[in-house]
């Protein structure tokens, strides 16, 4: 043996020595108020974190869960979860890419993800990680120098409290829903940003580069704050496939815009859907909410949901300041057994406040896809507007497309235009690009990111590349 | 409530002539209805308007008890002028008279169906009501090939006899091949509260036409329920219009079920709502086979503290391939204190489809006003000639010539 390799031997035992301790703490099964107590003192908390969590936990014994969606899953058991169990040590993971199940290196080439990337993504090479870890150091130098704080909800609790205090639970409140309530009582980490007032973050934000990230937790939160005048870009997730062991996630999102500020989210959600029989997989409970706070402040969202065995979220944003503007942008696909109930909320209570919505769903094999959106404009939001447009496509006669719109109109002001068409592929279409040398797979792939066109626009440059290509790839298998 | 409704079943029974067996086939119905009460906004289809609250809000003590036993007089300033008819005349919720003297009497049968059971699906607690309370339940019979030489206009009407009543009323109607009915469901002008609860069951066989509009158009204080239920045999036409004008409260629901291939359902709506009414239209198309159209058109003018709701569902089968599904609704918003609501909906479970909605909600064009006056009318001429235009689109879509003169007429738009 080397001495290189002596001293890579060292640094592999270090990490053990060092992730085995952790490993060895794990709060019991189970959902009750020592478990939320153990969370909290664990990552040392304030008193006022505890009280929050608990506020919620209390909250959350008189709530029940919800049903009437329309994807039904067999009821959870939440006494035989485990709600906090720390990152996995290096040692349960793959050590090298020829451990990994096949299906998910193809599916890696196919959208063009480089190895050291890879690896990242499912934690091996210990050089990759030190290389994006000097890589997220360099960004930091770089948000810091405007002020920004880019870090974990952890560490924002820790050295941000104030903003912490001020803001957390403001746009989702603990007395909400059942799973935000949940997460209120008992998430674990996340991501909290702020931008100072009149910055423009001069980087798109994403989860990937920062530290302590590889590990999606189950209740994550994340906490957006833009000042006033200030503009953010966010990317959540991405393009690859992600393997989790957790079934049910139920994250928070909360953004706030204050005057004049802006945010935008863009989410690629990719997460395991469960085999060809529909047989595993994970439900992607989250809770998202913007609240545009200050006059002629804008919230964007952002989606590309390929992934997950049931979707159900509603990004929403609440116009409150005068002349705010809301946005919704989504593409949602379903193959196989994969169900998705999606859409947004766009609640007018501001002057002049202008919201858009524009929903692209495909559902092929035996999926379901159902757009829920809610539009209301309160009776004192003069002179808003909403435009809603959504579209479906259906491949198969397997599947199913549904589209439930509420429309409320309690202001006679303001305008509200709403659109939904479902169609197929049409056979000519097919026979076009056929005929010009395409194959089936790519004839369809190249329609469904025509009809996706609109909302991939939205999208980061280097995220709609990779987003374009895991359109098509998610729907394969499905043609023919 | 629950111990009203069971005193005043009890009266109901007694001074009817039902048969043992008649009785017993109520108070399972009765029960029914005790156990779910009245919808409300729990229960999806009620999200927008409440019936609950609202008949607790206008009717203080309704009684469920209703005298059917003596008859009522008919009073004749009630029937439509111009236009000759058969007649159905309600009074009271009571069946004072059927007439068909245009038509070939061996066309048409009158069958009591007091026991038949209901035959479909539903999850509606008002159904339920119904069945327990009506009095007589006809089935009027349409034989083949026979099409009414004149349209069956119904009358609903009620007297100072009673007040804060639940009224229940049923007729059920079968379409014998390639035969034609038209029918307009007339509701005269009482201000008594009353709660009237109208249920109506249609079977069309193959190649038969279905028409009805429903004309509430004169200013009255009754909450009311109307429900129908529409079943379609191959290439069969239904036809519904509604006018929903008059009453404080008016749901008017469609169930529709695409049974025969070729089948289509059309169902036009106009709500002109002033004052403090509340009015909601609920459809369900179940496109079921293949090759199967339905049209929906739905138009509001909403006043004064008015509130409208529509909800609209297409449901298409996975094996109902080649469907051609669309659904509009408009609303003008007149005051600040006005309201509209909509739910249309789509569930489609097959991939060959046409299927859209739209829906459109807002203030009358201030630049088509603008336009208007610079021609020299004032603010409310051009105001009255654009809600005209606006409504007469609906009109339009009636495809009987006399009938939509009536309408035309009745409504007070101009051609």
């Amino acid at each position: 043996m080397d001495t290189r390799e002596k001293d890579i031997e060292k640094l592999k035992d270090y990490k053990y020595g060092f992730t085995t301790d952790i490993e060895n703490i794990k709060a019991p099964k189970g959902l009750n108020e020592n478990v939320i107590k153990f969370i909290s003192n664990i990552k040392k908390e304030p008193k006022w974190m505890l009280d929050f969590r608990l506020k919620a936990y209390e909250r959350l014994k008189l709530l029940k869960e919800p049903n009437w969606q329309k994807p039904k899953y067999p009821k959870i058991d939440y006494q035989d979860l485990y709600y906090y169990s720390a990152p996995k040590s290096m040692k349960d993971k793959p050590k090298s890419l020829d451990e990994l199940d096949p299906k998910l290196l193809e599916t890696y080439k196919k959208l063009g993800i480089p190895l050291q990337e890879q690896a990242r993504l499912n934690g091996i090479a210990v050089d990759a990680v030190f290389d994006s870890v000097s890589v997220a150091t360099t960004f930091k130098g770089e948000l810091t120098k405007h002020g920004i704080i880019f870090c974990s909800m952890s560490e924002a609790i820790q050295k941000h409290p104030d903003l912490v205090k001020k803001y957390l639970g403001t746009v989702i409140p603990v007395t909400d829903h059942f799973f935000a309530t949940l997460n209120s009582a008992v998430f674990t980490d996340g991501s909290f940003v702020y931008i100072p007032e009149g910055v423009k973050c001069p980087m798109e934000l994403s989860t990937y580069f920062r530290i302590n990230a590889s590990e999606t937790g189950q209740f994550e939160r994340t906490l957006i704050i833009a000042d006033k005048g200030s503009y953010v870009s966010y990317l959540e997730g991405c393009t690859a496939p992600m393997r989790d062991e957790n079934q049910l996630h139920a994250a928070n999102v909360e953004l706030i815009a204050l005057d004049d500020a802006e945010i935008k989210y863009s989410t690629v959600q990719n997460w395991y859907p469960g085999d060809e029989n529909g047989k595993g997989g994970i439900y992607n409970f989250v809770t998202k909410r913007g609240l545009c706070k200050g006059n002629n402040s804008k919230i964007s969202w952002t989606q590309v949901e390929t992934g997950s065995a049931i979707t159900w979220k509603y990004p929403s944003c609440i116009l409150k300041g005068d002349n705010s503007i809301g946005e919704f942008y989504s593409i949602a696909i379903t193959n196989n057994h994969q169900k998705a109930d999606t859409g947004t909320k766009m609640i007018h209570l501001g002057k002049n406040t202008k919201s858009k919505i524009i929903s692209k769903g495909i559902s092929a094999g035996y999926s379901d896809m159902t757009y829920r959106g809610l539009v209301d404009i309160n009776s004192k939001a003069k002179n808003s507007s909403n435009y809603t447009q959504c579209d479906s496509l259906l491949m198969g006669n397997k599947c199913g497309a549904h589209t439930v719109p509420y429309i409320k109109n309690k202001n006679f002001d303001s305008n509200i235009a709403h659109e939904a068409t479902t169609s197929k592929i049409s056979e000519e279409q097919l026979h076009y690009c056929q005929q010009r040398g395409l194959n089936p797979e790519e004839a369809v792939g190249l329609i469904v990111n025509g009809f996706c066109k609109e909302v991939l626009q939205q999208l980061p440059m280097e995220f709609a590349v990779e987003a374009q290509k895991l359109v098509g790839i998610s729907l394969e298998g499905s043609v023919g | 409530m629950n111990e009203q409704l069971q005193s005043d079943f009890d009266k109901f029974v007694k001074t009817s002539k039902f048969s043992r067996e008649e009785i017993q086939f109520k108070k399972n119905y009765l029960n029914n209805f005790i156990k779910k009460g009245f919808p409300n906004r729990k229960q999806e289809d009620w999200k927008f308007l409440d019936i609950s609250q609202i008949i607790k809000k206008n009717i203080s003590n309704l009684s469920y008890f209703n005298d059917y036993s003596q008859s009522n007089k008919i009073d004749p300033s009630i029937f439509v002028d111009g236009l000759e008819h058969n007649k159905i005349i309600f009074i009271n919720g009571r069946i004072e008279k059927i007439d068909f003297n245009f038509e070939e009497q061996n066309k048409i049968e009158i069958i009591d169906e007091t026991k038949k059971n209901i035959s479909f699906d539903y999850e509606n607690s008002l159904i339920d009501l119904n069945s327990a309370f009506t009095d007589k339940v006809f089935k009027i019979l349409i034989k083949k090939n026979y099409s009414l030489k004149k349209p069956l206009i119904i009358y609903h009407s009620t007297d100072d006899k009673i007040k804060s009543t639940n009224i229940n009323l049923r007729l059920d109607f079968e379409l014998g091949e390639n035969s034609c009915l038209k029918i307009i469901d007339y509701f005269a002008n009482n201000t008594a509260k009353n709660f009237i609860n109208i249920f109506y069951n249609f079977n069309l066989e193959k190649d038969s036409i279905l028409k009805n509009y429903k004309i509430d158009k004169f200013i009255n204080n009754n909450l009311k329920y109307s429900f129908n239920n529409i079943e379609q045999g191959n290439n069969s036409v239904s036809e519904t219009f509604i006018l929903s004008a008059g009453s404080d409260y008016f749901k008017n629901e469609i169930n529709c079920n695409l049974n025969g291939e070729y089948s289509s359902a059309f169902i036009n709506g106009i709500f002109s709502l002033k004052e403090n009414q509340q009015h909601e239209i609920r459809t369900t198309i179940n496109h079921l086979v293949e090759n199967t159209k339905s049209y929906q058109l739905i138009k509001s003018v909403l006043g004064k503290n008015s509130k409208s709701a529509y909800q609209g569902r297409i449901f298409v089968n996975s094996k109902a391939q080649k469907t051609d599904g669309y659904q509009l609704s408009k609303a003008i918003l007149l005051d600040e204190t006005s309201e509209f609501n909509a739910k249309p909906e789509l569930e489609i479970y097959a991939d060959d489809v046409k299927c859209s909605h739209g829906s459109a909600s807002g203030s009358l064009d201030e630049n088509s006003i603008f336009y208007l006056m610079s021609r020299g009318l004032n603010y409310q001429q051009s105001k009255e000639l654009l809600i005209n235009g606006f409504l007469m689109d609906v009109v339009e879509k009636i495809t009987d010539v006399e009938i939509k003169n009536l309408i035309t007429n009745i409504i007070g738009l101009k051609q």
